[in-house]
């Protein structure tokens, strides 16, 4: 088949499938209006997100569609030029502890034996270790030379977060390890590079999804909380800086509960775009979860 | 037998583990804290205090393998220096100071949201595709899309500013002198309480519906529980004891793999409600630059943690003859 032709056909099963999975459905759509406003945020925030040129504590208007910050900021430009960072870390460690996952999980089930029993309980180890007063007590450290870089972040989240999809993929890998046409494709002689890649990783790629999709949805929220509480780089533009900036001004006191609680619904939009196409391919994987009433209606109209 | 031995040793490994990624954090960061945290200190503490520190953070002149198991005795003997920003109190006795607020408030609220979470998870399950499942779900995405801290925020602004029906934050009102034995007293602090409890709740009790839900979505398709029910037993009868007690299993697992989440979310629940537990501490230290403190409370959060898995399992080999066997 020509890649062009596979192109079309991989296309046109995900549309079918979006079309089927309403979850799936709004979580794109979620997604896709987020990446948009994270490239172009310009287009988006009517005002410099960044000047302290308005009044301070303004209520909502049609001028500051979420009011000013006591510090006299448009809330709203804010929310929007924030977008891109959390969008980037839940896209950079959500890539990169998947990779994590896949290399360490999937050699574990492939090669069996000490190689396993060892990478296993290294994955269990991390995986038991409370990860977030560990970034905490990193992120302290690093106060002192100036905070948390962004890459400093993106990593601290990385190492901390693949353990639990080593697990997961271990397991599933471990299923497909005895099939009959992985046994044939290592009796031909394959290499172990093009078993585990040609073979074992394709019937493996919604969970590989899925845990991309746990991966952003834990680091999206992880880098918010250390933001909130002053760890990391509190200057940047950033949902997690906005509430930082919010809560040490006392803005919910104050009352501006736009300013204090707005970037939190922001954080929650990208959260519940990556849960919600989760879901779905856990529906996938494990159909028994599906909603009970699609069934139904369908064994009517059979 | 094996089996417990072989949780007996992760056990002891992840211990290990913890304390030894403690130990080398403070010594691969950049601008060398030894050397503050020993600056800090020196003229404060006493020669024998002042090498543990050395063990400690590195910035003295032994070897690393020397510091390594000096390290690792001081910490077994419970011995973790002193708190820069307590007026260099031992560490422990800092942190007792914290420690029955987060039990009290984290201890309570996990229990209680195990219990309500798999009560109406397994209800949910057994009630396949009526009002509780259909709504549940949905309504989980959403909110483990929020984080702990932010409904935290949230609780503040509509119970406490907007209705003034609770206190913003702390512990128990600042005109109070702590007396366990008087009912008024017992009442401020949970009165206070109320608010992150049910911060704590709200945001942990889904995913324990979730995991019940779909444990019980399995059993219930199982022989057995068709049997029961040819038999006529009564349906309530059947949800509890029978499948019910079967789905629970995999979810007791997972109340400890769990644990760790619900403690990271209460240090920032615990910051919003400026509560003094160890979660609060913690944050503190961190912006005090108390790192003998921040490490010793690291520690204590990691062996909280590890014991309470390891208690998991052992009452999942007790409850549950297959795990026994296999590993």
């Amino acid at each position: 088949m020509n890649p062009l032709a596979l192109l079309r056909r991989s296309a046109s099963s995900t549309w079918a499938f979006l079309r089927r999975d309403r979850k799936a459905l709004a979580g794109s759509i979620i997604l896709l209006v987020l990446f948009i406003i994270a490239a172009f945020p310009t287009w988006f925030s009517p005002d410099n997100p960044s000047a302290e040129i308005y009044s301070p504590g303004l209520g909502p208007s049609s001028a500051h569609l979420l009011g000013t910050t006591s510090l006299g900021q448009d809330v709203f430009s804010q929310l929007m030029s924030g977008t891109r960072q959390s969008v980037l870390i839940a896209l950079l460690v959500g890539f990169f502890s998947t990779v994590a996952s896949v290399v360490i999980g999937v050699t574990a089930a492939y090669f069996g034996g000490i190689v396993d029993d060892l990478l296993s309980l290294f994955t269990d180890v991390v995986l038991v270790i409370p990860t977030f007063p560990l970034i905490i007590v990193i992120a302290g450290y690093l106060q002192g030379t100036g905070g948390a870089s962004f890459w400093a972040l993106v990593f601290v989240l990385t190492i901390t977060g693949w353990s639990y999809g080593a697990r997961q993929l271990r397991v599933q890998a471990l299923s497909l390890r005895n099939r009959d046409y992985l046994l044939a494709a290592r009796a031909r002689g394959e290499s172990a590079w093009y078993v585990i890649g040609v073979e074992m990783l394709p019937p493996m790629t919604s969970l590989i999804v899925a845990n991309f999709l746990s991966s952003a949805l834990y680091a999206v929220l992880t880098a918010a909380g250390l933001l909130f509480v002053g760890l990391g780089n509190v200057n940047s533009q950033s949902w997690g800086a906005m509430l930082y900036w919010a809560q040490n001004n006392e803005a919910l006191n104050a009352g501006l509960p736009l300013w204090a609680l707005t970037p939190g619904i922001m954080i929650a939009l990208l959260g519940t775009a990556f849960a919600l196409l989760n879901y779905a391919f856990d529906e996938v994987s494990n159909p028994a979860l599906r909603s009970t009433r699609r069934r139904s209606r369908k064994q009517a109209l059979a | 037998m094996k089996y417990l031995l072989r949780r007996v040793g992760f056990l002891v490994i992840t211990l290990w583990g913890a304390l030894t990624v403690n130990f080398f954090i403070p010594r691969l960061m950049p601008g060398s804290p030894a050397l503050s945290i020993i600056g800090a200190s020196r003229g404060h503490v006493n020669p024998a205090a002042l090498k543990a520190l050395e063990a400690a953070f590195g910035g003295g002149q032994q070897n690393l393998f020397v510091a390594y198991l000096d390290y690792l005795g001081n910490a077994l003997r419970g011995q973790f220096g002193v708190s820069l920003s307590n007026s260099f109190e031992p560490v422990t006795t800092v942190i007792m100071k914290g420690l029955p607020w987060t039990l009290g408030l984290v201890g309570v609220t996990t229990i209680l949201g195990f219990l309500i979470g798999t009560g109406v998870g397994a209800i949910a399950a057994w009630r396949r595709g009526g009002k509780l499942d259909s709504v549940l779900p949905p309504m989980f995405i959403v909110v483990s899309a929020f984080p702990y801290f932010w409904i935290g925020l949230l609780v503040i602004w509509l119970f406490s500013l907007t209705l003034g029906w609770f206190p913003t934050i702390s512990n128990y009102s600042e005109n109070l002198i702590p007396n366990w034995t008087s009912w008024g007293f017992i009442r401020d602090v949970l009165w206070h309480a109320v608010l992150p409890a049910f911060t704590i709740l709200i945001s942990s009790v889904g995913g324990w519906i979730l995991t019940m839900r779909n444990n019980m979505i399995t059993v219930v398709a199982e022989d057995y529980v068709k049997m029961a029910r040819a038999k006529g037993l009564h349906p309530r009868r059947i949800l509890w004891q029978y499948a019910g007690r079967n789905a629970v299993l995999p979810s007791l697992t997972g109340f400890a793999m769990s644990l760790g989440f619900v403690i990271s979310g209460a240090i920032l629940v615990e910051f919003v409600f400026n509560y003094p537990g160890v979660g609060f501490m913690l944050l503190t230290a961190v912006q005090n630059n108390d790192y003998p403190l921040m490490q010793a409370l690291f520690l204590l959060i990691t062996v909280a943690v590890l014991v309470s898995i390891f208690i998991a399992d052992v009452a999942t080999t007790i409850l549950d003859p297959r795990t026994r066997g296999s590993r």
